[in-house]
């Protein structure tokens, strides 16, 4: 897997959106949904991106779409610099990095038959030789999401979530994209549904070699899903590590604090819920050092003053968190005993 | 339950007596058959049934004014001024001792003419304006302080004060009507652009490599044409009625030209002792402006059926 090209490379990005008052329409202030976050996505892996609503996980996702101009930072996808590209070279570039949204209703417009969804980017990217091979690539579209060819004519509302929700599948897939994000694809289907969505975009990313922006607050179905998980706090990145390793033995209280919270299907199963006091402070004025805390139980001094940066251990995991520079005897996230919630 | 119906892969001989297997279920896409053909449409949508057969009918007589038993509507005689309904005069006759049947029939043309122009151009204007301005921050910011500006006038004494810099003419009527009621349409087209820029399935569409002019066109405008379609429906009937008005008045159609509202303005010093020179006129205007507002109802729940109300 370390050995696949990097296919998308997030460094240091921001996004502040100010907001306007008075009476000429002036920024009176930022919110800051995204300040300062860095990751890089391999081909054929799978990064999580996991945190509360609120914390700047779509805000991410739209980042490196590039659906609104970005406040710094540099986003390269497939080596080009995309940040700052102008929008008429960036359109043929879109072509390799497409989107599956969270509400299957909202993402297709109702106005436009299935073939006309699925045949958008392909028709623009000019991937069609000729008309019949645009139905081609249409029926190919929809077979590889296990619709039936005959759904090519009919309108999105004759198609039930689970099945909407594959219609937005085929169409990022009809661009031959290198990466996907999933803008919490699967958040908004039921059980069932959700767990055939989610087997099927593994089997076709296992098929088409595809990187994937996983991007949910379900961690449930996240260590289904993924390789790598980064945990987002307040528009930054707290911790990033592979599944195993950050389900096995977080190194940042906030994930210990998450993990705790997942529902295990056991009544008896003895656990210590770690609860949160308060709630997550604005991201217009987040709180100066460590973001985390106002909330956190193993708070110091140094938190308060001193921002900490995401720094590897031994095995690669990265975490931000003063603890770490604590000898390890007196680190409370090396004594919490393992967390109910464990990677299979 | 068969061996045959289980699904491929499974050996019939491990599952246990008592139990079957659950066959995986197919995407079968229903077959959709609502009731078609006239009847079916008449039970879905009777509001729109009604006023569409009520419009359709004033559109024949207005289509069809010269042959309904009608004579000249200007032709005057004075000899038999201000007659009681009859066999000759069947809607009775005015002061000058017009037919007013005749003139309530060819009334019919103004009005029509008149509500259908002005929903159609302050749509087409309304749509243009408010599709650009939805876009545009800078052209937003201009343009609609320009419609805030508009609106804060009353749309009939704006139409009033635009007739008085004209001569009257049936398609300055138009015109003055169309200008009053742009700012509404615009902003309606504005807000709706506003919030469909948000809908992730434009968001898609940007990822997909659409060109904004392209977005505006196959994503904006298709879903925007359902609540403009609605509203130009009310824009008629106001059209209608404040035609009507600007006639009675006078500061709209020429006396020359027979419109409900030229009519029901030459029978009002009679209105006491001839009430049926007002009357008629009256009573076609109403049916139909009622016939427009039923069409747009109808409209309205059929493109948003959780809107839906009985009748």
């Amino acid at each position: 897997m370390s050995s696949a090209p990097v296919v998308l490379e997030v460094s240091d990005l921001k996004k502040h959106f100010p907001i306007r008052g008075g009476l000429l329409g002036t920024p009176v202030g930022h919110v800051y949904a995204v300040d300062g976050v860095s990751f890089s996505i391999r081909r054929g892996e799978t990064l999580s991106l996991v945190g509360e609503s609120g914390c700047g996980k779509s805000t991410v996702g739209k980042s490196v779409l590039r659906l609104f101009p970005l406040t710094s930072g540099q986003v390269v996808l497939d080596g080009k610099r995309i940040d700052d590209m102008p929008a008429s070279s960036l359109r043929m570039l879109r072509r390799k990095i497409q989107v599956v949204f969270q509400d299957p209703f909202s993402s297709l417009n109702p106005r436009m038959r299935v073939r006309d969804v699925i045949a958008e980017p392909i028709i623009n990217f000019g991937l069609a030789k000729d008309r019949a091979d645009l139905d081609r690539r249409v029926a190919h579209a929809l077979d590889t999401v296990r619709l039936p060819t005959d759904a090519a004519g009919r309108w999105p509302h004759e198609f039930s979530g689970g099945q909407r929700q594959r219609i937005g599948i085929a169409r990022a897939l009809a661009a031959e994209p290198d990466i996907i994000v999933c803008d919490e694809a699967v958040s908004a289907l039921d059980v069932s549904v959700k767990a055939q969505i989610v087997n099927l975009m593994q089997d076709l990313q296992k098929e088409l070699g595809l990187a994937m922006l996983f991007i949910s607050h379900d961690l449930a179905i996240v260590e289904h899903m993924t390789h790598r998980v980064a945990v987002m706090y307040l528009g930054k990145i707290v911790e990033v590590a592979d599944k195993r390793s950050l389900f096995g033995a977080p190194r940042h209280p906030y994930t210990e604090a998450l993990l705790s919270a997942v529902p295990v299907p056991d009544p008896t199963a003895k656990r210590d819920r770690i609860v949160l006091q308060g709630d997550v402070p604005s991201p217009i004025r987040p709180p100066s050092g460590c973001r985390f805390h106002t909330r956190c139980p193993y708070v110091m001094d140094r938190c308060r003053k001193e921002e900490p940066v995401l720094t590897p251990d031994a095995t690669g995991h990265l975490a931000a968190c003063h603890l770490h520079d604590l000898p390890a005897s007196q680190n409370p996230l090396n004594k919490a005993g393992p967390t109910a919630f464990r990677a299979a | 339950m068969s061996a045959t119906a289980l699904p491929p892969g499974i050996d019939p001989a491990l599952i246990p007596p008592g139990l079957a297997i659950a066959q995986p279920m197919p995407d079968v896409l229903p077959q959709v058959k609502p009731r078609k053909g006239f009847i079916g449409f008449l039970r879905r949508y009777p509001t729109m049934a009604i006023g569409g057969f009520l419009l359709l009918l004033m559109l024949g007589i207005a289509v069809f004014a010269p042959y309904l038993f009608t004579r000249d509507p200007t032709a005057l005689a004075p000899a038999l001024r201000t007659r009681e309904p009859s066999a000759q005069f069947w809607f009775g006759s005015d002061m000058l001792g017009r037919d007013v049947y005749s003139r309530v029939l060819y009334g019919a043309r103004v009005s029509l003419l008149v509500g259908f122009s002005v929903a159609l151009l302050a749509s087409v204007a309304g749509l243009f304006i408010g599709i650009v301005s939805g876009f545009s921050r800078l052209v937003d910011s201009i343009v609609m302080r320009v419609m805030d500006g508009l609106m804060s006038i009353p749309s009939i004494l704006l139409a009033i004060a635009l007739m008085a810099l004209t001569r009257g003419s049936v398609q300055n009527v138009i015109i003055a009507i169309t200008i009053a009621d742009i700012p509404r349409v615009s902003r309606l087209v504005r807000g709706v652009v506003l919030s469909l820029r948000e809908q992730p399935y434009v968001e898609a569409a940007v990822a997909a490599g659409t060109r904004t002019p392209m977005i505006m066109l196959k994503h904006i405008l298709p879903n925007t044409l359902a609540p403009l379609t609605v509203q130009a429906t009310y824009i008629c009937a106001a059209a209608m009625i404040t035609e009507a008005i600007l006639s009675f008045i006078g500061a709209g159609t020429p006396p020359i030209i027979p419109s409900w509202g030229n009519i029901m303005a030459e029978g009002r010093a009679l209105w006491q002792v001839k009430p049926y020179i007002v009357f008629f006129p009256a009573i076609f205007l109403s049916i139909t402006v009622l016939a427009v507002n039923l069409l747009g109802d109808g409209l309205r729940d059929a493109i948003d059926p959780r809107l839906a109300k009985r009748l």
